[in-house]
């Protein structure tokens, strides 16, 4: 006797269609999972035995065998217990297999047959949905996950409801309907940053025409705070750039529970001992890293110059392309990584260079070998350096700044401004950019910069047009002279 | 670790010691033969030079003193002589390179050396031009006790030396105590004397050094005038007020936006202006006139 049931795997961000075949036939009882299933999925044995005893189902005492096709594709993870299961239960004739077509199935069980929520539920119910499945059986918690992608899911808390559905003797209460949620209230205010006049203009410019930041300085000058205040000042994603981000960081896992839709630009920031597979992604069947779950938000690297500089080289496709490809055997998976890069460091290894109380240690070696850790290529991708100084104890005691709210404001309406007609620069605006390469250290690829950035710089000012002294702000937010080769 | 070879160097060219300027030839120890190398003539180490010597790891504020003096004296038409050491030598070098003047260096080893390595392409520069000295035939490594030797022929080859920024035991002090033996002048300019970077410097001052407060000062000396400085281009009433503020120090954007009373938008638009100006430069967040107005 043979049943089937459909499911997906995922290869990076894409689902693949997985069909899950059970065939019960005379002999000795035995179970067996074929079709290159790896650890956690062979695992699956022992969880459907026990659960489809617990929801008080029959166990076949004959010869089972699950085949998942097609064979050659690599089966990761416990999604497969749920589809296996209900195959299992059509094959030993409990639910007819009639009952289960149009559905598909993702879900792992816990030994006493409840279902557990798996990673990656939106991009298998997006699956299900273009391969013109109808309903999907998902963990409950995962139902509004599903939902999403335009499927109607069948939340289920235990396997015992599955059967009572398919036998057509219990139906699942209708999912609420998702209101929009107000945006996370965790992300920090700018209010709190007190005085750093320049560093917030230049935040503000970053976030108006999504530039990439670089902040430099002294340790204890706010560089970090000011950095985790940029989600705050960014415009809310939109629906489609929503379903892009909940996509990746469904498959991550990372989804907040109670919050199937990420609505908020993501920040990331991952810590300098990160292996360069971790900030790119990688592992065998490709996973997202922190590059990707930056997607469309702020990706924070503290400490810029202590990462290893494969790291750091690795994420200059991303900066270019916007997406990361990772070739396997099995074939390339690409994720999206359309992220803004902010990094900090200090401007010397001991961290005194800039801070005019403390008189810096280094030797001309150790300052030589951290400037060579950034190379011109990385350098070149920050539009906006801004070297932040020590404040004084009078800026520190200043009453609140201005809130991220009113900063968002302009920031919002600048980018509408800059899609809708992008400003031009004026022909003395022209001869200012000009003026500047011939006497400046600037590459052809910092022209382009400061002419960008100075684009942004009259968007924000309200500017028809882009003048002269909005190219000489921009001008303004060159490397530092530490930086640049001397 | 191995220097330049000969090919890349280009022809090195031996003085004896009678071939010698003449100012060299006068100190207490005259080194007895001089390898030369660069497109300069062996005549331009008998033209009027100054040196600018001072401490490898400089502070930013020496290294733009270093840059200013080395480029206004060369501009004016005198020899710059240094040691191609990183810090205050470097910058003096580069500053007489920038005014498009001439200028010599005298290395502590063999000729065929660029020590230290990462100055390899500015001794390639100096050599465009200028000279690039040494009294050790090629082959010779550098050692630490080289450098005290090669500091009294700076001495040597210069009327007049300026000490840009010393601790209280330096090797630009030695180079002073060989000038002042050799009875030249010596300008020491003066720091701030908190900082250890002054303290070898302010020593010299003390013991009768001439304060050195501008480039016209040495320039006194040879009865020459600082080179007629370009117009200062029009400025905008931000960029204006800006460099107003800055004749007394430097400081960051954030100060500047608060002693002007420019919002952040347009101080930055300033600054911009005055950096391409090349009137204000910037250094660790801290803001500085490259030129004293008037």
């Amino acid at each position: 006797m043979l049943a089937r049931t459909i499911t997906h795997a995922l290869v990076g961000l894409d689902a693949r269609s997985v069909e899950v075949e059970a065939h019960l036939e005379d002999g000795l009882p035995a179970f067996a999972i074929v079709g290159l299933p790896d650890r956690a999925c062979q695992e699956a044995k022992q969880r459907v035995r026990s659960g489809i005893a617990s929801a008080e189902l029959t166990w076949p005492l004959r010869r089972l065998t699950v085949n998942l096709a097609p064979a050659e594709l690599r089966k990761e993870g416990s999604g497969f217990d749920l589809p296996i299961a209900l195959a299992v239960l059509a094959a030993s004739r409990q639910v007819t297999e009639e009952s289960l077509r149009g559905h598909a199935a993702v879900g792992e069980l816990a030994l006493d047959g409840r279902v557990r929520p798996v990673a990656g539920v939106l991009a298998a119910a997006e699956g299900a949905k273009e391969q013109g499945l109808s309903r999907l059986f998902c963990a409950a918690a995962s139902a509004p996950e599903a939902a999403l992608a335009g499927i109607e899911p069948v939340p289920l808390h235990h396997l015992a409801e599955a059967a009572s559905y398919l036998r057509g003797e219990w139906q699942p209460e209708p999912l609420e309907e998702l209101e929009e949620l107000p945006a996370p209230s965790g992300v920090p205010d700018l209010a709190d940053v007190r005085g750093q006049e320049r560093a917030r203009l230049a935040l503000e410019l970053a976030a108006a025409g999504r530039h990439n930041l670089l902040l430099a300085g002294p340790p204890g000058t706010g560089k970090t705070m000011l950095a985790r205040r940029l989600p705050g000042i960014l415009p809310p994603l939109t629906r489609e750039e929503a379903l892009e981000v909940t996509r990746i960081h469904s498959v991550a896992g990372l989804l907040p529970h109670g919050r199937p839709l990420v609505t908020a630009p993501p920040f990331r920031a991952p810590h300098h001992t990160a292996s360069a597979p971790a900030i790119v992604g990688g592992g065998s069947g490709p996973r997202p890293g922190e590059a990707s779950l930056a997607h469309r938000g702020v990706l924070f690297l503290d400490e810029l110059a202590e990462f290893p500089r494969p790291t750091l080289e690795a994420l200059r496709q991303p900066l270019e392309d916007g997406v990361i490809g990772i070739a396997r055997v099995e074939g390339r998976a690409v994720f999206p990584a359309r992220f803004q890069l902010v990094a900090a460091m200090n401007l010397c290894p001991c961290g005194a260079k800039g801070d005019p109380g403390v008189e810096c240690s280094c030797s001309a070696q150790r300052l030589a070998a951290y400037r060579d850790k950034l190379s011109r290529a990385l350098l070149d991708r920050f539009d906006l350096l801004v070297t932040v100084p020590r404040p004084r104890a009078v800026e520190l005691a200043a009453a609140p700044s201005e809130a991220s709210e009113l900063v968002r404001a302009r920031v919002v309406a600048a980018g509408e401004r800059l899609r809708a007609r992008r400003p031009r620069r004026v022909e003395a605006a022209n001869e200012l950019l000009s003026r500047a390469v011939e006497r400046l250290p600037l590459s052809a690829r910092g022209r382009a910069r400061v002419a960008r950035v100075s684009a942004t710089v009259a968007a924000l000012a309200g500017a028809e047009s882009v003048q002269p002294e909005h190219v000489a702000e921009a001008l303004s937010f060159r490397a530092p002279n530490e930086l640049a080769a001397a | 670790m191995s220097g330049a070879t000969t090919e890349s160097i280009g022809a090195v060219r031996r003085l004896r010691r009678r071939e010698l300027p003449a100012l060299l030839r006068e100190i207490h120890d005259p080194p007895r033969a001089l390898y030369l190398r660069g497109a300069g003539d062996a005549d331009v180490l008998g033209r009027p030079a100054v040196a600018i010597v001072g401490a490898r790891a400089c502070s930013t504020y020496g290294a733009q003193v270093a840059r200013m003096l080395g480029r206004d004296i060369a501009g004016a038409g005198l020899v710059v002589v240094s040691g191609l050491a990183r810090g205050i030598d470097g910058e003096a070098h580069r500053g007489a390179l920038d005014a498009g003047g001439l200028t010599v260096a005298v290395l502590g080893c063999g000729i065929d050396r660029d020590y230290p390595a990462a100055h390899g392409e500015l001794a390639r520069r100096i050599c465009e031009r200028g000279l690039v000295v040494s009294e050790y035939e090629p082959g010779v490594e550098p050692a630490p006790w080289r450098f005290p030797a090669r500091n009294r022929i700076i001495a040597g080859l210069t009327a007049a030396m300026v000490i840009v920024e010393a601790r209280h035991r330096s090797g630009a002090l030695i180079t002073a105590d060989f000038a002042l033996e050799d009875g030249r002048e010596v300008f020491a300019v003066p720091g701030e004397i908190t900082s250890m970077l002054s303290t070898g410097t302010n020593r010299l001052l003390r013991q009768g050094a001439t304060p050195l407060t501008s480039a016209e000062d040495v320039l006194e000396l040879f009865g020459l005038s600082a080179a007629q400085r370009p117009r200062a281009p029009e400025l905008g009433s931000a960029a204006a007020k800006v460099l107003e503020r800055l004749a007394d120090g430097a400081v960051s954007a954030d100060e500047l936006a608060r002693a002007t009373e420019l919002e952040p938008g347009r101080l930055a638009a300033g600054l911009g202006e005055l950096e391409l100006a090349g009137l204000v430069t910037e250094a660790e967040g801290r803001y500085r006139a490259v030129m004293r107005p008037g």
